[in-house]
């Protein structure tokens, strides 16, 4: 039996959501303040690897890139963080050394979150013992669908504080939720359960970070801090793959929540090839001409 | 279950520093406005019989962009002679089919020009880039491309009855809409047979002069569409001329009561859209978020220069707080600024003496002891600029409340029921528009029956569309523009 009724605090109408979306995209981001949000960009990147074939040495190229997105341009930021599955976190922590770029894992057996408690907390202490900064967890999408949303506020709860000093992440996987309205009140579960983040994918499921869902959980933090004094950071991942869907999130995040959620405290893309077309347009500030993707490593 | 709530903590959101975007102003390099303009009478560029011209200028600088031919009594009549030669010889005989095609081709080579049309709409009247370019100008296009379809069609729109032009009408419009008001009036009056005298507002004329190129261009018969600029005097020649058989009115509700008293006892057919107060009203259960946007559309919209603005907003008092924070945090994010700037969203008032009507509004709130509140943006020293501004605990017997502002300026009450939201809402001389925000279907439905508004909007605000009627009850006016409604103010049925 649920202790607690969660019903959500505000309604959500997906026209309306989406005239919003189309209106924040109509910002015209030029000259000095597309460099300033292209640089602030690359460094909320969480450059991501998550698959069965990742290897040691896949992992050792992410971090040399993570820590030098593009040396041959000057003033270049890191990454935020690299995100790798929990058997690559010791790795990752002693490539990436003081660098000041994050280790975040993935755990509670990402992506469907299908097992049991007692594995997912397993999996969480391995990442954190492993010295993560920051845990990505999944909810558990069925329980959430079934109205058990009680049983979903525990388990976040939990895994919470498995994860001792590292941010929690909570991925709500929103693809797989169907509606705004479902988005909208797995962002408040997510929140009141403890969550430093939350993020809209694990990336493996499409639609991924679309820009309504990423407004909608933009609202929901604000309502949440307004309600509680408590930031929650927020981390669209999957599907932001150019500069310019960058740019457009940042102008949601700055009419959302405005400048204090502007640094990657606070906001992350969860991306893998965003950052190459971050660069490729900077390098097109500086020298007013596009060069050929072969001029960007691929790591 | 421990919950860490501090709310000392709480601090308001900062909208401004970090990052702020660069000026992105739209160009006017490609834009040729004529050091002078004359009537468009048969056709042909006329000088007035006056010789006099006044002078049109960009209210964001304050700078005179051209200058107009003053209108007159003897230009009108020229005007009405034209219109009604060509309405005898040409334009009544035509088949509904060619009159469609002339207005496609307008419709297309607006779309063509619709850059042009967009900047100098912004430049003369100081509404954003951003409207002008996403709403004005596509629907002025979609204006004439509707009525173009009715053309040939009239004899099966009102079925069982018979259709005829009604003859010359006159058409004065205002200056909030300039070019898309001119759509409005003459796309249905054209498809139907009419000819045409139009009078464009004196503040925004210069759309009205490049559309007489664009109907000079495409070879619409001389005289079937007029264009007389100037102030009250040439619109009073217009509606006093003996030979107009139609007047066609959207302006102050002061004029148009002028006007109705001038028609009244002739042959003259009259339609009028008029002032408004709509009441926007946000129930408990509405998508608040969303709810908010609508809000800001329903107000700062065109810098609250719209007939139709929801300019009291009516809030449940369960939401009431959690409603104005959102409103307030929104309005902060609001540029307010050059109107010709991609990232403007409130332009320039109109004109300086609009600025002051507004003023002189914004004293009286204060004075009447409602609440003031006005976004933190900025806004620039010169020019014509009001702050997005909030009247709050506001009530039904402030003049604020009852009189149309026409500004960037929302009066703001709370209501308990649903009775008494509705009772408030109609308790006005005006009947425009609403809108409501609910979860609940049959609310919307009980509502729209009960609010006495010529277009209420659910869940949504300020949408247009050619297909669907537009026009008030009460002080907001008579007779429908848009849609099949729109066309039977230009028949005879």
């Amino acid at each position: 039996m649920s202790i607690r009724n969660f019903i959500p605090t505000v309604t959500i109408d997906q026209t309306g959501v989406e005239e919003r979306v189309a209106r924040l995209n109509s910002r015209s981001i030029k000259k000095e303040s597309k460099v300033f949000a292209l640089k602030m960009a690359l460094n909320m990147i969480d450059l991501t690897t998550l698959e069965g074939k990742d290897t040691p040495g896949k992992v050792k190229q992410m971090c040399y890139k993570a820590m030098h997105p593009h040396d041959a341009l000057p003033g270049i930021p890191t990454v935020a963080a690299v995100c790798v599955y929990p058997t690559f976190v010791a790795l990752a922590k002693k490539e990436l050394g003081n660098s000041g770029v994050k280790v975040a894992s993935v755990a509670t057996a990402f992506p469907a979150g299908q097992s049991s408690r007692d594995i997912k907390l397993r999996d969480t202490k391995i990442a954190v013992d492993a010295g993560a900064d920051e845990i990505d967890m999944v909810i558990s999408r069925g329980k959430f669908l079934a109205g058990e949303y009680a049983f979903v506020y525990d388990e976040i709860a939990a895994i919470k504080e498995a994860c001792k000093s590292s941010r929690l992440k909570v991925i709500l996987e929103t693809g797989e939720l169907s509606t705004l309205d479902n988005v909208r009140l797995a962002s408040e579960i997510a929140m009141q359960a403890g969550a430093d983040f939350i993020k809209t994918s694990t990336g493996k499921i499409q639609p991924a970070a679309t820009a309504p869902v990423t407004l909608v959980m933009l609202e929901a933090i604000r309502d949440y801090y307004y309600e509680t004094g408590r930031m929650v950071g927020m981390k669209p991942a999957g599907g932001i793959s150019t500069a310019k869907a960058a740019l457009q999130n940042l102008v949601m995040v700055k009419e959302t929540l405005g400048a204090a959620w502007l640094s990657n405290q606070w906001f992350r893309f969860g991306a893998s090839s965003l950052a190459n077309d971050v660069l490729m347009q900077l390098a097109k500030e500086a020298e007013s001409r596009y060069q050929s993707g072969d001029y960007f490593s691929k790591d | 279950m421990s919950k860490r709530i501090n709310k000392s903590k709480v601090t308001e959101l900062d909208f401004s520093s970090v990052w702020s975007y660069a000026a992105s102003p739209e160009s006017t390099d490609h834009i040729k406005i004529a050091p002078r303009y004359e009537h468009f009478i048969n056709g042909e560029f006329v000088k007035p019989t006056s010789g006099k011209y006044f002078k049109t200028i960009n209210p964001t600088s304050e700078a005179v962009l051209s200058e107009l031919a003053q209108g007159n009594e003897k230009d009108v009549d020229k005007a009405v002679k034209a219109a009604r030669k060509a309405y005898t010889e040409v334009w009544s005989k035509m088949s509904g089919a060619e009159r469609g095609k002339y207005l496609y081709r307008i419709a297309r080579m607006i779309q063509e020009r619709s850059r042009e049309f967009a900047v100098i709409e912004s430049m003369d009247g100081g509404k954003p880039i951003r409207e002008s370019r996403d709403i004005d100008i596509p629907l002025v296009a979609a204006h004439f491309f509707y009525y173009a379809g009715w053309a040939d069609k009239l004899e099966f729109a009102f079925p069982g009855k018979s259709v005829a032009p009604i003859g010359v009408c006159g058409q004065i419009i205002p200056w909030n809409f300039p070019l898309l008001m001119a759509a409005w009036k003459l796309a249905p009056a054209l498809a139907c047979g009419n000819t045409v005298v139009l009078k464009p507002a004196e503040t925004t004329s210069l759309t009205a002069m490049k559309l007489a190129e664009v109907i000079r261009d495409c070879g619409l018969p001389p005289g079937v569409v007029n264009i007389v600029t100037g102030d009250g005097v040439a619109g009073a020649a217009i509606v006093n001329h003996p030979d107009v058989d139609k007047i066609a009115f959207t302006g102050s509700t002061d004029v148009g009561k002028i006007i109705q008293r001038a028609t009244a006892g002739t042959d003259k057919k009259l339609t009028l859209e008029l002032g408004g107060k709509a009441a926007h009203i946000i129930f408990d259960d509405a998508p608040l978020d969303q709810a908010v946007e609508g809000i800001i559309n329903g107000i700062f919209f065109n810098q609250g220069h719209v007939c139709c603005a929801g300019s009291r907003l009516f809030i449940q008092e369960s939401v009431h707080d959690k409603v104005i924070r959102k409103l307030k945090d929104r309005m902060n994010t609001l540029v307010v600024g050059d109107p010709l700037d991609k990232n403007t969203d409130v332009g320039a008032i109109n004109s300086a003496e609009q600025l002051g009507k507004i003023n002189h509004y914004l004293k009286l709130g204060v004075k009447e002891g409602a609440e003031i509140w006005q976004s933190s943006c900025a806004i620039p020293r010169k020019g014509y600029f009001c702050k997005p501004t909030l009247f709050l605990k506001a009530s039904q017997s402030h003049r604020i409340v009852q009189e149309e502002i026409f500004g960037p300026v929302l009066a703001v009450q709370s209501f308990r029921t649903i009775e008494e939201v509705i009772e408030k809402a109609n308790n006005t001389p005006f009947g425009l528009s609403a809108g409501v925000w609910t979860d609940k279907g049959s609310r919307i439905f009980n509502l729209t029956t009960k609010l006495r508004a010529g277009v209420v909007w659910a869940n949504t605000y300020n949408k247009f569309d050619p297909t669907s009627p537009f026009g008030g009850y009460k002080e907001s006016g008579f007779g429908r523009e848009g849609g099949l409604h729109g066309l039977s103010a230009y028949l005879k049925i």
